[in-house]
């Protein structure tokens, strides 16, 4: 009995290799017609997107397959990009740097010019030198690393979300507006406040004028931060920029709001949340916080959550508007480009603008996307209000 | 001078918070020997037990004054059941056990308190309102201690004079200290050493209760995840006063908070726990036993 099971295990596993290796031929034909078939009627455009489709951070994936294949369907049904048929290929990284490698050499291998993704910027900036190399265009709805663009190594590299950075430039820009010289810059230790927090702290000090007076990083979860308020007290600050998340900020500020300092307390949008309004209550009264702008009015952004849920069935999930227009936006470029030349794509998404989901844009020399990122909005009873 | 009195008052209240929840986790260690890791959810249990009543009296317009008290008794009263209850559930079958035992069964039972919250009630953090009355005669001090700080250092203090008194000149007191001081020979001059054994579950439960309505309502917000670090750290404040001993678990608490104060004051609250569990090491290293503990050959 058990050598006859063992028998039919073996007997299924071949089949199945026999079953992989058919297929391997049939990808390879295809590949050789899209080759052989490049001046024929139904060209294709491949829109390749990368990103986690599988494990932890799938979630953060794939809404960028489902915007490519929205926007896929959307041009298609408009005629193609200039009358190229666009198909999207996806590609697994699961966020983890070795696979995004392996992805981007598939990409290079497939012959496919333009590339919506990564999503993690760990993985974005492990495969980004091979794109370079065969000059792809790549485009992240979500990677946020500052030096991604900033470094300017990578000019085929292009986002349609703000870099880490611009948060904290229009959070110091906005507290020099309201004349605060003297700041307290608090932060949670974690990953993204203390980022943020860093960020705020060299904003400030590249400021004529402005000092930061304290720099502290509280215990997240610990019982009261009545220390920490008492050294804002006594450290003279005339402000206080918290980098963290509502509960620690909701402690703070009704710390500070019960021992009576009134100084302007302003957040990033770990705190622009209703529930940080729910359990400061009365405190969270004239609290400033930074977060992402505003687009639901945006008809381009309406459609698309019409689409999706038309589509799928669902609302969409995280940096789908992102990965919506980022879609959008390589499809004009290579529409305006006349073709997929790399200078010309690039040419095109520097100096064109296109109307997308978060707004109208174009981008800049180094490949961040201009007027897009973050907004001031200030608890006015009991709601927050975005501050023009 | 007075930035020095606000850490220092700052310090006091911390202190005073950690010494309400260390004196559950001193007195149970100090009768069966078990670290009662679920201690820290019942004092969660304790604050979201409070805020469901203060949430129901505001709703029927009771008087602000009044509902603190309710709230007091109903969160000191259900936290009391569910310390009977866990003791009974998940202690007593093991006491005849190895000690790891029951080690391993109160961490299970605190990972299932939490999850048992999270799951009825919410992930999220809760507003809880400020039930405590206040004082016009704190109005001067409000930037040094505010009406619910004080109220917080008073309850310990009158808890920790109350439990001492308690331990010291009842019967009930005699019975546990003869049960922590060996339980065998307690049983067989005729203690009810179960009944002994629950009344300490119980009593531990109530002060923690109690502090975690005090606690919540100075801090203003409660989720399930609050018993876990306070609980840490009043267990911190236990083994530094030296676990088993009531005065030590009070003192252990003020030092611990203090040093928490005055290590954020004037150094920086990026290192406040480094501060306070090296001086953990500190002081572990020249007295073992903790600051007021008893020096005996351990079992363990």
């Amino acid at each position: 009995m058990r050598t006859k099971l063992h028998l039919i295990v073996l007997c299924l596993v071949m089949a199945a290799m026999l079953a992989a290796c058919s297929a391997e031929e049939k990808k390879a034909d295809e590949k050789a017609d899209v080759q052989t078939g490049e001046v024929a009627p139904a060209a294709k455009l491949v829109l390749g997107v990368a990103g986690a489709h599988s494990g932890d951070l799938a979630s953060y994936g794939l809404p960028s397959v489902n915007a490519a294949k929205l926007v896929a369907a959307k041009v298609n049904a408009a005629g193609g990009v200039n009358g190229m048929t666009v198909e999207v290929v996806a590609q697994d990284d699961q966020c983890k740097p070795e696979l995004a490698t392996n992805a981007a050499t598939k990409m290079v291998s497939d012959g496919v010019k333009i590339v919506l993704g990564h999503i993690c910027s760990g993985a974005t900036k492990a495969a980004l030198p091979i794109y370079l190399e065969s000059k792809i265009v790549l485009m992240s709805p979500s990677a946020t690393n500052p030096p991604l663009t900033q470094s300017g190594e990578y000019p085929n590299f292009f986002r349609t979300i703000a870099p880490d950075d611009a948060q904290a430039a229009l959070e110091v820009a906005f507290a020099k507006g309201l004349g605060l010289t003297k700041l307290a810059v608090i932060h949670d230790k974690g990953d993204y406040g203390k980022g943020f927090a860093t960020f705020c702290k060299e904003f400030i000090e590249a400021e004529e004028g402005m000092e930061v007076v304290l720099f502290e990083g509280v215990t997240p979860g610990a019982v009261d931060y009545s220390a920490v308020v008492q050294k804002i007290k006594s450290s003279g600050a005339q402000g206080v920029i918290f980098g963290g998340y509502h509960p620690e900020a909701s402690k703070i500020v009704s710390g500070m709001r019960k021992k009576e300092i009134t100084i302007p307390f302003l957040s990033d949008d770990g705190v622009k949340d209703d529930t940080f309004i729910k359990v400061a209550g009365e405190y969270a009264e004239g609290v400033y916080a930074t977060g992402p702008m505003d687009f639901s009015t945006n008809p381009v952004y309406q459609e698309a959550v019409a689409a999706h849920k038309a589509e799928f069935g669902t609302d969409p999930g995280p940096f789908f508007p992102e990965a919506y227009s980022a879609a959008l936006a390589l499809l004009k470029a290579v529409e305006n480009a006349g073709s997929t030349d790399y200078d010309k794509v690039t040419e095109a998404l520097r100096t064109q603008y296109v109307d997308t989901a978060v707004g109208s844009v174009k981008f800049d020399a180094k490949g961040d996307a201009e007027g897009v990122g973050f907004a001031v909005y200030q608890v006015q009873s009991g709601k927050y209000v975005e501050i023009k | 001078m007075e930035y020095f009195l606000e850490l220092l008052f700052g310090g006091l209240t911390r202190g005073s918070t950690y010494a309400l929840i260390a004196l559950g986790y001193t007195m149970v260690y100090g009768i069966i020997e078990l670290i009662n890791f679920a201690h820290g959810e019942i004092y969660m249990i304790g604050a979201f037990t409070g805020l469901i009543v203060a949430g129901v009296l505001t709703a029927l317009g009771f008087p602000a004054a009044s509902i603190l008290a309710i709230a007091l008794v109903c969160a000191v009263l259900w936290a009391a059941a569910y310390g009977y209850t866990v003791e009974k559930v998940a202690y007593k079958p093991l006491r005849g056990a190895q000690r790891l035992s029951p080690l391993i069964s109160a961490i299970g039972m605190s990972i299932f308190l939490q999850n048992y919250v999270m799951l009825s009630q919410t992930s999220d953090f809760l507003p809880f309102p400020a039930l405590t009355p206040q004082f016009d005669f704190m109005k001067p001090f409000g930037s040094i201690m505010n009406s619910s700080e004080l109220v917080i250092v008073v309850a310990t203090v009158t808890v920790c004079i109350g439990l001492t008194l308690f331990i010291k000149f009842t019967k009930l007191g005699k019975a546990m200290r003869a049960t922590a001081q060996n339980r065998k020979m307690a049983m067989l001059v005729g203690v009810n050493v179960d009944m002994v054994i629950s009344a300490t579950f119980i009593i531990g439960s109530s002060l923690a209760a109690v502090g975690g309505v005090l606690i919540a309502s100075h801090v203003g917000q409660i989720n399930y995840f609050i018993g876990f670090i306070a609980g840490i750290k009043a267990f911190t404040a236990a083994v530094l006063g030296g676990i088993g001993s009531i005065p030590g678990a009070m003192l252990g608490a003020l030092v611990l908070g203090l040093t928490e104060a005055f290590a954020t004051g004037y150094v920086s609250s990026d290192y406040e726990d480094v501060f306070a569990f090296c001086l953990l090491v500190l002081i572990l290293i020249f007295r073992p036993a903790g600051i007021m503990g008893k020096e005996k050959t351990q079992k363990v």
